[in-house]
C-alpha cells in the first residue's frame, strides 16, 4: 500500500502531456503496490484548480493545488519549497516528476532539501519492499542501468515518452495548499516565458518526428521535410547536429546525443547517414523508416524500413502518399 | 569523425601527460579547422594562410624553443607529436610549421645574435613574421654545398645575388633566412646564413605553378639581384655547409614525425571505409585481401611510431646524430608513401575522389619523400655511416 | 569574480563501449577519458566571465580518483588559475552523495559563482548542480543556454530552454548555475597554457561524500531493434511503406 507523489507540470495553465505520463506512472505504482493513493501537485496562478479533471481522468485520487499570482510563469525555488514540504508532511513511499526541463530542475532540489534518494532520466520503476528499482538509460543510451533505491520516499524522474498515458479516472479531490515560501521572496524570478511558433508540436511530445539531415544539402531543401510532417498532421520536424552546426535548423531541432532524446511512435530520417551521436537520441522511437540514397549508411541498420533511392524524389512521393492515406481515415 | 589516432602497441603509455595533452590539442585543432577546408584548398592549389595565426595561438610556431623568446618551450617528443598531427591533416600545412620552426626560427636561435633572436623569434613565434628558408638552388638540390649564391661583404654591409628554388613559404614569406657564399664559389666553408627582409628592394618571389603534389603550400623560386643588407644581417655563428645542415637535421626529425600522421590517416580511412564498404554481400573488411593490407599498414605504422620515440627520447637527452635522423626520415616517409597507395587502393574508385583523404596524402608524400634529403640521398648518408665510405 | 566550475572526467565511449565482466560498470580496456562535455562549455563560460570581470580567479574542483588530476590539468590548461582534487576511488552514482562533498569544500569559498556542467555524459543524471546548490542555500539556475553578468550589480540574468518555449530569469550573486550546449564552445589548451599548467597549484584532499543510497544493481546493453529491412528502392518503393506503415507497424 503505498501513496506517491506526482508533480503535475503546466505550461499556460494547461498540463503538458508528460503531467499525464507522471500521474500514470504514480497510478501504476500505487496499484501494483496492493492500491494506495496519487496524489498529483500542481502549482500554478489563480484558476489552477481547473486542470484537476484531467489530473483525475489519469488516476489522481486527490489533486493537490497551490495557486498564486507570483506561480503564474513558475517559480523555481516555491515549487521546489512547496512540494518538499508536502513530501515531509504527508506519508509518501515516492515522489514522481517528469525528466523534463522543469522537473530535472525541481527534483533534484526537493531531493537535496529532504535528503531522499534521487534516480533521474528513468525509463520505469518498481517499488520492491525497502527498495525503489528504475531503469536509466546511462552512457548516452548505449546501456540501460538498473538502479536500486534505498529511503523513504524514493524520488524519480520520468523520461518524457517513456510512459504512455493511460486512462484510469479517480476521485481527484481537490485540495488546496499554501505555497511554502512566499513566492515574492524567491530569489531567482522568472521574468518571461517565450514560447517558440505556438503551432509547432514539441519534439518530445508528437507523436511522430521527421527530421531531416545533410543529404537535404541545403537549408531550403527542409521544406521537404516540413511538407512531410505537415502531411502526417501530428508531426514535429527534427534535425541532425551536423545541419544545425551549420545553422540550417535552429539548435533546439537538434535530436542526438547533446541534444533532444525522442521516443516517437514513428520516427522519419530523410537524408541522414545515422552517426553514433544521432542515433543516442531517437534510437528508442517505436518504428523508425529511413530515406537515405546510400544503402550502406549506417541508418539502415537500425531502421526498421528503409528506402534506398534519391531523396528529392521519394519525399514527395511518401508525402503525397502519407496525405491520401491520412484522407481515407 | 574525429579522428582517434593509432595506438596497437600502447605507445601512449610511454607518452608523459602532457605530451599527450599537446597531441591531442593539435589533433581537435586539425579536426576543428584544417579538415574542413583542406580538400577545397588542394584542389584550388591554395595554403590556407588564413589559418596561420590560429596555428600561432595554439603555440606550434617553433614549439620546442625556449619560453623566453614567446615559444612554448617544449620537448622533442611534444614537437614531433605536433608533426604528426598537422601532416595527418595535410603535409602542406605541416611543412609551413617545419620550415617556420626548424628552418627559420631554429637558425636564428642557434646561429644568431641576442639581438637577432629576440626581435625575430617572438615576432616569428606570433606568426607575425613568417619566414622561409633559402638552401636549395636550381642546379643545386642535392648537392647544396656547390650552391652559386654570393654575398659579397662591402662597406656597410653585404650584397646577395643568387636564386633559390623550391622554397616553401617563398612568396608569403616577410623574412627569409638564405644561404650564400662569401668567398670563392669552390669554398663551401665561406657559406654563411643572412637574415633577408623580403621587402628589401631586389628580393622577388615566384610561384612555382603547375604542382601535382604539395599543392597547397607556398612554393616558389626567389631571386635575389643586389640584394643590400646591414652588417648585422650575417648569422654570426653561421659558418659552412654544417650550419644548413643542422637545420635540416631539425626539419627532417619533423618530418620523420609527420610522415607517421599521414600514413595514420590513410591507415584509419581504410580501416573505416572496409568496414563500411560492402560488396558482394559483405564488408570488404572480410577480404583477405584487404586484411592483409591493412596487416601490413599496421605493422609498418606500428614500426615507425616506435622509431620516432625512441629518436626523440635521444634528441631530449642530446645524444641524437644526423644519421639517427636519417634512417627515420627515410624509412618514415617510405612507409607513409607505401601505406598511403594501399589505402587509396582499397578505396576503390572512391579513392580517386578529394572527399577521401588518401590520394591527397599519397601525393603529397612524394614531396616529402623527396625533399629534406631525398630517400636516395639519406641511403647513402647511411650507407657512408656504415662503411666509412662515402659514395655520393 | 571568483568563480568555481565542478567538473568531471568521464570515458570517451564514442569509440569503444562494452560493459564489464561484473555486469554493473563499463569495461575500462583501452577507454580514454576526458572533460565531461558540458563541463568544458561550463569552464569556458567561467573563464570568458573572469576576462570580462577581472580581476578573479577560477578554481576548478573535481572530484573522484587520483586520474581526476589529469582532467583538472586540463581545465588549467585552457586557463583556469588553480584546481582542487577530492580524492574518492569511486565517483558514487549517487548524486547527492557527491553534492555533500562539493557543498563541504565550496561552502568557505566565498565564490561569485559556482558553475556545473548541465549532467555527466556518462551517468546522464543531472542532478549534482541544483543538488549543491540546494545544500549551500544558494540560489540556482539550471541548464542555462544564455547568460548575461557584470560584476557590479550582483545580479545576473538567464535563458533556459524548455520543451518548444525559452524561460527568462533574474537571479542575485552568488549563484549556482548548470551550463548547457550553446552558449560557448570550449576553448582548445594552447601548447603554452599545457605546459603553464604543470605549474599552477592543484591541492588533493579525501572528499567528504555523503551517504550512498543509489547503486547499480545490472549494467547491460539496450534491447536490440529488430533486424529492420530496405523494402525497396527510390519513389515506386513508398506504396508498399505506406501497407507497412499502416498493416504491419500499425503506425499511420
Amino acid at each position: 500500500m503505498a501513496n506517491i507523489l506526482a508533480f503535475a507540470e503546466l505550461r499556460r495553465g494547461a498540463p503538458r502531456k508528460v503531467a499525464f505520463e507522471t500521474v500514470t506512472a504514480a497510478r501504476a505504482a500505487a496499484d501494483a503496490s496492493g492500491g494506495g493513493e496519487v496524489h498529483a501537485l500542481v502549482l500554478g496562478g489563480p484558476g489552477t484548480a481547473s486542470v484537476a479533471g484531467q489530473l483525475a481522468r489519469y488516476g489522481a485520487d486527490v489533486v493537490l493545488v497551490v495557486e498564486h499570482p507570483g506561480l503564474e510563469h513558475g517559480n523555481p525555488e516555491v515549487f521546489a519549497a512547496t512540494i518538499a514540504a508536502r513530501l515531509r508532511a504527508g506519508d509518501y513511499r515516492a515522489g514522481c516528476f517528469p525528466a523534463s526541463a522543469q522537473g530535472r530542475d525541481l527534483a533534484p532540489r526537493v531531493a537535496a532539501a529532504l535528503d531522499l534518494p534521487l534516480a533521474s532520466d528513468i525509463t520505469g520503476f518498481d517499488l520492491a519492499g525497502e527498495a525503489l528499482i528504475a531503469r536509466h538509460p546511462a552512457y548516452i543510451g548505449k546501456a540501460i542501468a538498473t538502479i536500486r533505491l534505498t529511503g523513504t520516499p524514493a524520488l524519480v524522474s520520468l523520461r518524457p515518452g517513456a510512459v504512455t498515458p493511460v486512462e484510469q479516472a479517480r476521485a481527484g479531490r481537490v485540495e488546496s495548499l499554501e505555497p511554502a515560501l512566499d513566492p515574492g521572496q524567491a530569489r531567482v524570478v522568472v521574468t518571461a516565458v517565450t514560447e517558440r511558433a505556438a503551432a509547432r508540436l514539441d519534439l518530445g511530445e508528437a507523436p511522430v518526428v521527421v527530421s531531416g539531415g545533410r543529404g537535404l544539402k541545403a537549408a531550403e531543401n527542409f521544406k521537404l521535410v516540413e511538407d512531410l510532417a505537415a502531411a502526417f498532421g501530428n508531426a514535429a520536424v527534427g534535425a541532425t547536429r551536423a545541419v544545425t552546426d551549420d545553422g540550417w535548423r535552429p539548435a533546439a531541432d537538434q535530436i542526438g546525443q547533446t541534444g533532444r532524446m525522442v521516443s516517437p511512435s514513428l520516427y522519419v530520417a530523410v537524408g541522414i547517414s545515422g552517426a553514433i551521436q544521432h542515433l543516442a537520441g531517437m534510437r528508442t522511437a517505436r518504428v523508425i523508416v529511413a530515406i537515405n540514397r546510400d544503402k550502406d549508411a549506417p541508418i539502415f541498420k537500425v531502421a526498421d524500413y528503409g528506402i534506398v533511392g534519391d531523396l528529392f524524389e521519394i519525399i514527395p512521393r511518401l508525402t503525397e502518399e502519407v496525405r491520401k492515406a491520412r484522407a481515407d481515415h | 569523425m574525429a579522428f582517434d589516432g593509432v595506438d596497437f602497441y600502447q605507445l601512449d603509455t610511454l607518452l608523459s601527460e602532457e605530451e599527450r595533452a599537446v597531441r591531442d590539442t593539435v589533433r581537435a585543432w586539425v579536426d576543428e579547422h584544417l579538415m574542413p577546408v583542406i580538400a577545397d584548398c588542394y584542389i584550388e592549389g591554395r595554403f590556407p594562410k588564413e589559418l596561420i595565426p590560429g596555428l600561432a595561438e595554439l603555440g606550434v610556431l617553433g614549439a620546442n624553443l625556449p619560453e623566453k623568446y614567446g615559444c612554448a618551450g617544449l620537448n622533442n617528443v611534444a614537437y614531433g607529436l605536433i608533426m604528426q598531427e598537422l601532416e595527418r591533416g595535410d603535409s602542406g600545412i605541416r611543412s609551413f610549421a617545419s620550415v617556420q620552426g626548424a628552418l627559420v626560427m631554429y637558425p636564428i636561435f642557434a646561429y644568431g645574435s641576442e639581438e637577432q633572436r629576440s626581435h625575430w623569434l617572438p615576432r616569428l613565434a606570433s606568426g607575425t613574421e613568417i619566414g622561409c628558408f633559402g638552401l636549395t638552388e636550381p642546379d643545386y638540390g642535392s648537392n647544396p654545398a656547390g650552391m652559386i649564391t654570393t654575398a659579397k661583404e662591402t662597406a656597410d654591409g653585404w650584397v646577395l645575388n643568387g636564386t633559390k628554388m623550391w622554397i616553401t613559404n617563398g612568396s608569403q614569406a616577410t623574412v627569409a633566412i638564405v644561404w650564400a657564399k662569401t668567398g670563392a664559389l669552390d669554398d663551401s666553408k665561406s657559406i654563411r646564413g643572412f637574415i633577408v627582409p623580403t621587402g628589401t628592394k631586389g628580393y622577388t618571389a615566384k610561384d612555382q605553378k603547375g604542382k601535382l603534389s604539395l599543392r597547397s603550400s607556398d612554393t616558389s623560386e626567389i631571386h635575389l639581384e643586389d640584394v643590400h643588407l646591414p652588417k648585422d644581417a650575417l648569422l654570426p655563428k653561421s659558418g659552412g655547409i654544417k650550419s644548413p645542415l643542422g637545420c635540416l637535421t631539425q626539419a627532417r626529425y619533423g618530418i620523420s614525425w609527420g610522415s607517421l600522421g599521414a600514413a595514420m590517416a590513410c591507415y584509419d580511412e581504410a580501416v573505416r571505409y572496409a568496414r563500411d564498404r560492402v560488396m558482394f554481400g559483405k564488408p570488404i573488411a572480410a577480404t583477405q585481401i584487404q586484411q592483409v593490407r591493412l596487416a601490413e599498414m599496421l605493422t609498418e605504422i606500428t614500426k615507425a611510431q616506435c622509431l620516432v620515440l625512441t629518436l626523440g627520447r635521444l634528441k631530449d637527452k642530446g645524444t641524437m646524430t644526423p644519421q639517427q635522423v636519417s634512417l627515420a626520415k627515410r624509412n618514415n616517409v617510405n612507409m607513409a608513401c607505401e601505406c598511403a597507395r594501399e589505402a587509396r587502393r582499397l578505396l576503390g574508385a572512391n579513392g580517386i575522389l578529394v572527399e577521401y583523404h588518401s590520394m591527397r596524402h599519397m601525393a603529397n608524400l612524394e614531396s616529402v619523400y623527396t625533399y629534406e634529403g631525398t630517400h636516395d640521398m639519406h641511403s647513402l648518408i647511411l650507407g657512408q655511416e656504415i662503411t666509412g665510405i662515402a659514395a655520393y | 569574480m571568483k568563480i568555481a566550475v565542478c567538473i568531471k572526467r568521464v570515458p570517451d565511449t564514442e569509440m569503444r563501449f562494452a560493459i564489464a565482466p561484473d555486469a554493473t560498470s563499463i569495461d575500462q580496456t583501452g577507454l580514454k577519458f576526458d572533460l565531461s562535455d558540458f563541463d568544458g562549455y561550463a569552464v569556458e563560460v567561467a573563464l570568458r566571465l573572469n576576462e570580462q570581470n577581472p580581476p578573479g580567479e577560477v578554481v576548478a574542483v573535481a572530484l573522484g580518483p587520483d586520474a581526476a588530476q589529469e582532467t583538472l590539468r586540463k581545465a588549467l590548461s585552457m586557463g583556469v588559475d588553480r584546481g582542487i582534487h577530492l580524492a574518492a576511488a569511486q565517483v558514487p552514482f549517487d548524486g547527492l552523495a557527491i553534492a555533500h562533498a562539493l557543498a563541504a569544500e565550496l561552502k568557505d569559498g566565498g565564490f561569485d559563482l559556482i558553475l556545473f556542467g548541465r549532467m555527466a555524459t556518462d551517468t546522464g543524471n543531472g542532478t549534482v548542480g541544483p543538488m549543491t546548490a540546494e545544500l549551500l542555500g544558494l540560489p540556482c539556475v539550471s541548464a542555462v543556454s544564455g547568460l548575461e553578468l557584470a560584476a557590479g550589480t550582483g545580479t545576473g540574468t538567464a535563458q533556459r530552454e524548455l520543451e518548444g518555449a525559452t524561460e527568462s530569469l533574474s537571479f542575485p550573486l552568488p549563484a549556482v548555475l548548470t551550463i548547457d550546449e550553446g552558449i560557448a564552445r570550449p576553448r582548445l589548451p594552447s601548447l603554452k597554457g599545457i605546459m603553464a599548467a604543470k605549474k599552477k597549484p592543484v591541492e588533493s584532499r579525501p572528499a567528504a561524500l555523503g551517504p550512498i543510497r543509489l547503486t547499480i544493481d545490472k549494467l547491460e546493453l539496450p534491447p536490440e531493434r529488430a533486424a529492420g529491412r530496405i523494402i525497396g528502392e527510390g519513389a515506386g518503393a513508398v506504396p508498399e511503406l505506406i501497407r507497412l506503415l499502416r498493416d504491419e507497424a500499425k503506425v499511420l
